[in-house]
């Protein structure tokens, strides 16, 4: 304290400043703006957020996916590994008994509740990490922001992963002579036709059923 | 507002209603509440390269009496509590809030008896943003969402149909009881 005291006030008011005398005095106001002025030109580093949305790393940790095989069964087998792994208790699963007559994954049980409360999750990832089959992956969309508690708590419908074009609707059976080991090495490519007269039996109406005719059709071919 | 909304007739409302929408999500004071972490993230939402200033708001209030907009940011103890009630509650209407981040709106991962499990216990939300913590864009999303909620705010007449319309809707959803997991 009577150090620096006596270092700030030890040397002559000249040393102290750049410029001496009247001139100093004059320019110091100036000086002030000094970094206001040499910003005007550097390049502008503002990011337009909501109208220019830049990309986010490759592997950020966004809102969660659950995934399904090419054939539109889904991944999660509801072992639950994933809740039991969650640091903040976010997520609940409910596993259920798959029957001939209703079976959403290969194997013997599929995930008949999943939920995901996004006010707890912390976006660790160690679900990811816990999942056995990669049902449960991440995605980069973080806009998240709603008005309800409830809202915010997501579903198995809003965090499944949507039908694309060729895969079959669940509930189906698994392609015949296949094991849950052969949906998890990638054998399975796409819905077969006995999938599909399965499907077309079941649930005449089912909008999947054209896209996954052409999809087997077209393996066929090939 | 000073009352023109509850002598305005009916088609004049809604444009009164709009104007003051516009007027009220133009230029919304957030009051310095910075709790933990999140207020990191806050401060660089205020910063240069995200800038809240594009949206009216870069005056971070340090009285309350300034302010409109409370964004709690950081986990909420029990000690705080009191304090962010207050400062809530010296805050003049119209105004909101907006709770930031997972241990903000739900205790996130801090489930213990130190922190409150939601500042909704405290102060009534507006809007709930999760994350730990939340990026500077995702507050920025909330912020936006909060505006466009404020721009469709009902005034007078069109208040009391929507506040009817809402606890009808309440009434018609699916009780608690007969959900399931977390949102029993």
């Amino acid at each position: 304290m009577s150090e620096s005291s006596e270092r700030a006030g030890g040397q002559p008011e000249e040393k102290r400043r750049g410029l001496g005398g009247a001139i100093g005095d004059l320019l110091a106001p100036v000086a002030g703006f000094g970094v206001t002025f040499s910003n005007m030109f550097r390049p502008t580093v503002t990011e337009q957020y909501p109208y220019v949305r830049h990309p986010t790393a490759p592997r950020y940790h966004g809102r969660h996916q659950l995934n399904r095989y090419p054939d539109g069964l889904e991944k999660c087998i509801g072992c639950e590994l994933c809740a039991w792994a969650c640091p903040a208790d976010a997520i609940f699963v409910e596993g259920a008994d798959n029957t001939p007559e209703n079976q959403h994954s290969p194997g013997e049980r599929y995930g008949a509740v999943y939920q995901i409360n996004y006010l707890r999750c912390i976006f660790c990832g160690l679900c990811i990490e816990a999942c056995p089959t990669r049902a449960l992956t991440m995605g980069n969309d973080f806009e998240l922001a709603g008005p309800t508690r409830e809202g915010l708590i997501f579903t198995k419908e809003e965090l499944l992963a949507p039908l694309t074009q060729g895969m079959l609707g669940v509930p189906h059976p698994m392609v015949e002579g296949t094991t849950d080991r052969d949906y998890y090495r990638g054998e399975v490519t796409g819905p077969t036709a006995d999938q599909i007269a399965w499907v077309e039996r079941e649930r005449p109406e089912d909008p999947t059923l054209e896209g996954a005719r052409q999809a087997a059709a077209t393996k066929a071919v090939r | 507002m000073v009352g023109i909304e509850e002598k305005a007739p009916g088609f004049a409302l809604g444009t009164i209603g709009d104007l003051v929408g516009l007027a009220r999500k133009a230029s919304m004071w957030p009051v310095t509440m910075g709790l933990a972490c999140c207020a990191i993230e806050m401060m660089a939402t205020g910063g240069a390269r995200f800038d809240i200033s594009r949206f009216g708001m870069e005056v971070f209030r340090a009285s309350p009496r300034h302010a409109d907009l409370m964004i709690v940011s950081g986990r909420l103890s029990q000690k705080m509590a009191p304090v962010v009630r207050q400062v809530y509650d010296q805050m003049s209407d119209p105004k909101w809030v907006i709770s930031m981040g997972a241990c903000a709106s739900s205790g996130g991962m801090f489930n213990n008896y130190a922190i409150v499990q939601g500042c909704d216990h405290i102060v009534p939300v507006d809007i709930y943003l999760p994350g730990c913590p939340p990026r500077p864009e995702m507050l920025l999303h909330a912020i936006l969402e909060l505006h466009k909620q404020v721009q469709s705010t009902p005034l007078g007449l069109n208040r009391e149909k929507a506040a009817r319309a809402a606890e009808a809707a309440a009434l018609a959803a699916v009780p608690t009881h007969a959900q399931k997991g977390l949102l029993a």
